[in-house]
């Protein structure tokens, strides 16, 4: 503004100056023209009427150079200052469309290029709104489309997971976690009981633990030579066997490009069917048995007949041969009710039931013979621990198709539901008052059920085949009572599926995906190469008996969770008490609050690891001064087994990189500074978690120091003046 | 009893037949008929002891269940004929067995003749006449 000012004073006070000069020169010009007497003359002349009434002329060029002041004002305004403002606000305008439109002003041009520029500005502002609606809308169409399949994938039963090509997991639903649970070969499963073991699964982690490498690259030489040979839905299907004996059906489905060239990843279904092999295995066997061991008496009975047939027996020959039938007979009969017996339970098996807990399905049906009927149902004896095996659906339909017949037969029918326990099975007892009633009902058992003004297809008796049971109308003695018993199955407790923990309201869904990772090529993975934005890490943290681990102490707890294309996977954590085998000085208890109780009975540090070294497989340890967590790692490699490798990455160091000036780099300044919430501070697993937080928030604080891939950064935490303390 | 007599004709007065089968319900029956009908009849209880009868015996026939503890008929089978001391004998194998890969593997391992129980007496006394009869001739 200072250079528009001076420009304005130059441009008023030029024409007063540019006149002062024209009138001197004239004046001299006019001077040096004459001859010295003349000069003189005049100077005789003019000298006393200066003196008297110069004034006059000074004033009359001081008007001129006013007014020509003005004038120069008024044409720098426009043809100066008004183009120069309006440059600045197009400007503003080009890099903004929301900017103000420009101020006209200025010549009459100059009005009309600014209105020209107006308009521009206005068909642009328009275009940037409508690809921006454009975009949030495609954005909303994809945030949709994920939250159902995200919520599809929640509910499946079956495990579902999808793989980039690496074998990498970039999607897996509850039913998978749970499976994988049930699959994993963690310390869990023959260690201490409470050791929890590590996931097998999570977002980055790679399918080949579980599944052996060999068995997915068939499947997928496989997929790739059906789809060559023009198959349109290839997929392949393989048996495996996990450590602990389990059997594992895979299907593996390839996901394809949008234009369906080249593969980009894979859909795993997979169906523990240990349970049903082995129910499937065992009726094979019940049947072979006994058709052999039939095979054999009919023989025997047979050739003791063919034998009774000779006219000339004595009688002892006669009574060995007929004992011989009677022994075959009583033989077959006792295998006969046994196989009945296993074959019952069996049976029920083949309709897919639910489980249901009965006070539940009793109160169920009450509602819906209540709406459908208009009738109270008194539901008083019902045993409250009884889990039953039903097809819940059916049995409420059959339950209130016998209601409804009950009330179109009896005026106030009194209708009772009540539910017991009877041996393996439960009685389900829809009761009735008005034995009458039950007389009208002819055919109820097979007469296709009639719901409002849909016929449905199923009989009563359907339902009950369905189930494996039994239906019956029974007629107590001397009671004025009837009721329809259905013999249920009831669910074994420890057959029970295992519920997928679904979190509880108000916490946030598990990250169960993550699509950005099918991006992730093999190309990228070459360890150095790699974005630090790009890299699975496991964030992790130990408390100590001190901080002496050659002289004798111990990790007392390891808390970790991981990292995942620049994602907290904060429900993805390992949390872990250590039994030190040593006292815990009095000291770090004030610190760490682990108390020697507590971690009594908790397994040692040598079954620890290895089930840490699981959960941090393929990924990139970070830590906060990690160099003294390392330390108690290395010291543990060989009673533990296990080496941990990997690159390590110390958020001391990069925050040291960050802001050098500072003097302070505890976790809790740090976090102060870069604004990262503290709780839960000096248990591994909280420290573990705000080390996470704030190594997110240094990766772009590092990309803006150039610093860039996972070599850049172990290269400059080196130079940092933190990494020349050593422990 | 008038056809005890008839393999006297043919071949040594009472040709030995050895019954291997583990259920002695069935045993009895075979053992009763197998002697009404002129034969020498050896019974044993387990596979072991019928390869022991067959070596020390040296009976022109064998009945053979498939299934009994120890060692079953279809490993008797295979013994027998790779002994070439007995491995003339004739085996019918008589047995609960049914399954085509059970039979394919009874004939397999040497059996002259498969039966599946249950069956006919009256048949297999016919069977067994003719297949010493043929291995008389033989």
């Amino acid at each position: 503004m200072r250079l528009k000012g001076s420009g304005l004073a130059l441009a008023v006070l030029a024409p007063g100056f540019a006149l002062l000069l024209w009138a001197v020169l004239g004046a001299g010009l006019l001077f040096a023209a004459l001859d010295p007497a003349t000069r003189a003359g005049v100077v005789d002349v003019l000298g006393p009427v200066a003196e008297s009434h110069g004034m006059i002329l000074v004033l009359w060029w001081a008007l001129a150079s006013a007014g020509a002041g003005l004038i120069a004002r008024r044409l720098y305004s426009v043809h100066v200052e008004a183009p120069l403002r309006l440059a600045d606000a197009a400007r503003v305008l080009a890099s903004d469309a929301a900017a103000p439109a420009l101020v006209a002003q200025g010549g009459a041009g100059l009005r009309d290029l600014a209105g020209t520029v107006n308009a521009l500005a206005g068909q642009l502002r328009a275009q940037r709104e409508d690809m921006a609606r454009h975009i949030a809308e495609a954005s909303r169409a994809v945030a949709f489309e994920r939250d159902q399949l995200a919520t599809l994938m929640a509910e499946l039963q079956q495990a579902v997971v999808v793989l980039n090509l690496e074998g990498r997991i970039l999607l897996y639903n509850a039913g998978a976690r749970a499976l994988f649970r049930r699959l994993s070969r963690s310390p869990a499963a023959e260690g201490p009981p409470d050791l929890v073991g590590p996931d097998l699964i999570g977002l980055g982690r790679s399918i080949h633990a579980v599944i052996d490498r060999s068995l997915i690259d068939h499947a997928r030489e496989t997929i790739e030579r059906r789809m060559a040979g023009g198959d349109a839905r290839p997929a392949a299907r393989f048996v495996t066997t996990t450590a602990l004996g389990h059997l594992v059906q895979v299907l593996l489905a390839p996901v394809r490009h949008g234009d369906g060239a080249g593969l980009s990843g894979f859909v795993l279904l997979l169906d523990d069917i240990t349970d049903d092999y082995e129910a499937h295995a065992r009726q094979d066997r019940a049947l072979l048995e006994l058709s052999e061991a039939s095979r054999a008496s009919f023989a025997a009975m047979q050739a003791a007949l063919d034998m009774l047939d000779y006219p000339d027996l004595e009688a002892a020959d006669r009574e060995r041969f007929q004992a011989v039938v009677r022994d075959e007979v009583a033989a077959m009969s006792t295998r006969l009710s046994a196989l009945a017996a296993d074959a019952s339970q069996d049976m029920t098996t083949r309709w897919p039931l639910q489980d249901m807990l009965g006070t539940e399905l009793v109160a169920a049906a009450a509602r819906r013979i209540a709406a459908e009927t208009g009738c109270e149902v008194a539901t008083a004896e019902v045993d409250g621990d009884l889990w039953l095996s039903v097809d819940s659906f059916a049995l409420l339909q059959a339950l209130a198709y016998l209601a409804r017949r009950l009330v179109q037969a009896s005026a106030s029918p009194g209708l009772v539901l009540r539910l017991a326990a009877a041996g393996t099975r439960a009685h389900l007892d829809l009761a009735f008052r008005d034995p009458e009633a039950g007389r009208a009902l002819a055919g109820w058992q097979t007469t296709p059920m009639q719901s409002g003004a849909t016929p449905s297809p199923l009989t009563v008796r359907d339902v009950v085949e369905r189930h494996g049971g039994e239906l019956w109308l029974e007629h107590p003695r001397g009671v004025a009572e009837a009721c329809f018993r259905f013999l249920l199955p009831t669910a074994m407790a420890a057959a029970q599926p295992p519920s997928p923990e679904a979190p509880a309201p108000g916490e946030s869904r598990p990250a169960y995906f993550d699509f950005d990772l099918f991006a992730a090529s093999a190309g990228s993975r070459d360890s150095d190469e790699r974005l630090l934005g790009e890299i699975a890490y496991t964030v992790f943290d130990t408390e100590t008996t001190g901080l002496d681990p050659a002289g004798g102490d111990e990790i007392l707890q390891i808390g970790a969770t991981r990292i995942v294309n620049g994602r907290l996977l904060a429900d993805d954590c390992f949390d872990q008490l250590v039994d030190p085998g040593r006292s815990i000085p009095e000291a770090g208890i004030a610190v760490h609050g682990i108390r020697p109780q507590m971690v009594r009975g908790k397994p040692a540090i040598t079954k620890v690891l290895p089930a840490f070294h699981a959960f941090a497989a393929d990924t990139v340890l970070v830590g906060h001064n990690v160099a003294f967590d390392m330390r108690f790692l290395t010291l543990k490699e060989k009673a533990s087994g296990v080496v941990f490798d990997q690159p390590v990455l110390d958020t001391l160091l990069l925050a040291g990189l960050v802001h050098p000036g500072e003097a302070s780099h505890s976790l809790e300044a740090i976090a102060g500074r870069l604004g990262v919430a503290v709780s839960g501070r000096h248990t591994a697993l909280g420290d573990a978690l705000v080390t996470a937080e704030i190594f997110l928030k240094l990766i772009p604080l590092l990309r803006q120091r150039g610093i860039l891939t996972l070599g850049q950064a172990r290269a400059a935490a080196r130079t940092s003046y933190y990494a020349r303390l050593t422990y | 009893m008038t056809t005890a007599a008839s393999p006297s004709r043919d071949g040594p007065a009472h040709p030995k037949v050895l019954i291997a089968d583990d259920e002695p319900n069935i045993v009895v029956s075979l053992e009763f008929m197998m002697k009404r009908e002129g034969f020498e009849v050896l019974v044993a209880r387990d596979g072991v002891k019928a390869l022991d009868a067959i070596r020390r015996e040296h009976p022109r026939l064998v009945l053979l269940d498939a299934t009994m503890p120890g060692m079953s008929g279809f490993d008797v089978c295979e013994a027998v004929r790779a002994d070439a001391a007995v491995s003339g004998t004739c085996i019918v194998m008589l047995t609960a067995k049914g399954r085509e890969t059970d039979m394919a593997r009874g004939v397999g391992a040497g059996a002259d003749a498969y039966v599946t129980k249950p069956f006919s007496t009256r048949d297999l006394v016919q069977k067994v006449k003719e297949m010493l009869a043929r291995d008389s001739a033989a």
